[in-house]
């Protein structure tokens, strides 16, 4: 797993890759948090374009950084989810909370 | 009707062996040629089923995971993931959307009903104290269907 990270205090997107399951999950949560903490931006981004594989692990990746974020007042997104990836975030009901483009 | 193919694994409840899981049923299962789609399905149901294992089933130790795996003459593939782990108490009540039990982690509470939709036929039999079994079916579509 990888996790690139790139932008600033106003928008800083996460991009995801390698397979996210419940083994790695707890990888990709930590390097998210951890600039999440230190910068505090108003805007997350969650690109999951370079995932390779995707189980119900990543729908509660997504949704404990969506109460992260709203708990600092800021927003989460979700882009670059394809084919079995975006149909298990349709599946959780992810798409009411969180905008997935 | 009798399978035409079958194997098994046995492995122990560490997360690590999630992937080794799914994708093994994964090899097992190339030999129906199915499409990118079927694999990337019974990937996601299988690695719901192993996870469940060690998260639920094992909670507190190591413990052995059991995956038989068939393949039909109709091109039906049964895949059944074991374990001997602390059985669930309410299955009906565990295979509800959203619902988990467990507060450690960053658990959906979504397993079962990823592996209602990804398969064709999801059946779950439990025993507390004795451990969980899931059997999982989906058919794969012939080439010459395609």
């Amino acid at each position: 797993m990888n996790v690139n990270l790139q932008g600033d205090r106003e928008a800083l997107t996460a991009f995801l890759e390698g397979e996210i399951d419940h083994h790695s999950a707890r990888s990709f949560r930590d390097c998210i948090d951890e600039r999440v903490a230190s910068l505090g931006p108003k805007l997350l981004v969650l690109d999951f374009s370079g995932i390779t594989f995707m189980d119900s692990s990543g729908v509660g990746l997504v949704m404990g950084r969506y109460r992260t974020m709203q708990q600092q007042g800021g927003e989460l997104r979700v882009q670059g989810a394809k084919g079995t990836i975006r149909r298990i975030l349709l599946l959780s009901g992810l798409d009411k909370l969180v905008r997935i483009e | 009707m009798k399978p035409t193919n079958e194997m098994k694994l046995a492995f122990e409840s560490r997360s690590q062996n999630e992937s080794f899981a799914r994708v093994a049923v994964a090899a097992f299962i190339a030999q129906l040629d199915p499409t990118v789609e079927e694999i990337s399905d019974i990937k996601t149901a299988v690695s719901e089923a192993v996870t469940n294992c060690v998260v639920h089933g094992y909670k507190d130790c190591i413990g052995k995971i059991y995956i038989t795996a068939k393949i039909y003459p109709d091109n039906r593939v049964r895949i059944i993931i074991r374990d001997a782990g602390c059985g669930i108490p309410d299955i009906e009540r565990a295979m509800e959307p959203l619902y988990t039990t467990c507060d450690t982690g960053e658990r959906a509470g979504m397993g079962f009903a990823v592996m209602e939709a990804f398969t064709d036929r999801l059946q779950v039999r439990s025993t507390s104290g004795k451990g969980t079994s899931v059997y999982l079916e989906k058919r794969i579509a012939s080439k010459a269907a395609r």
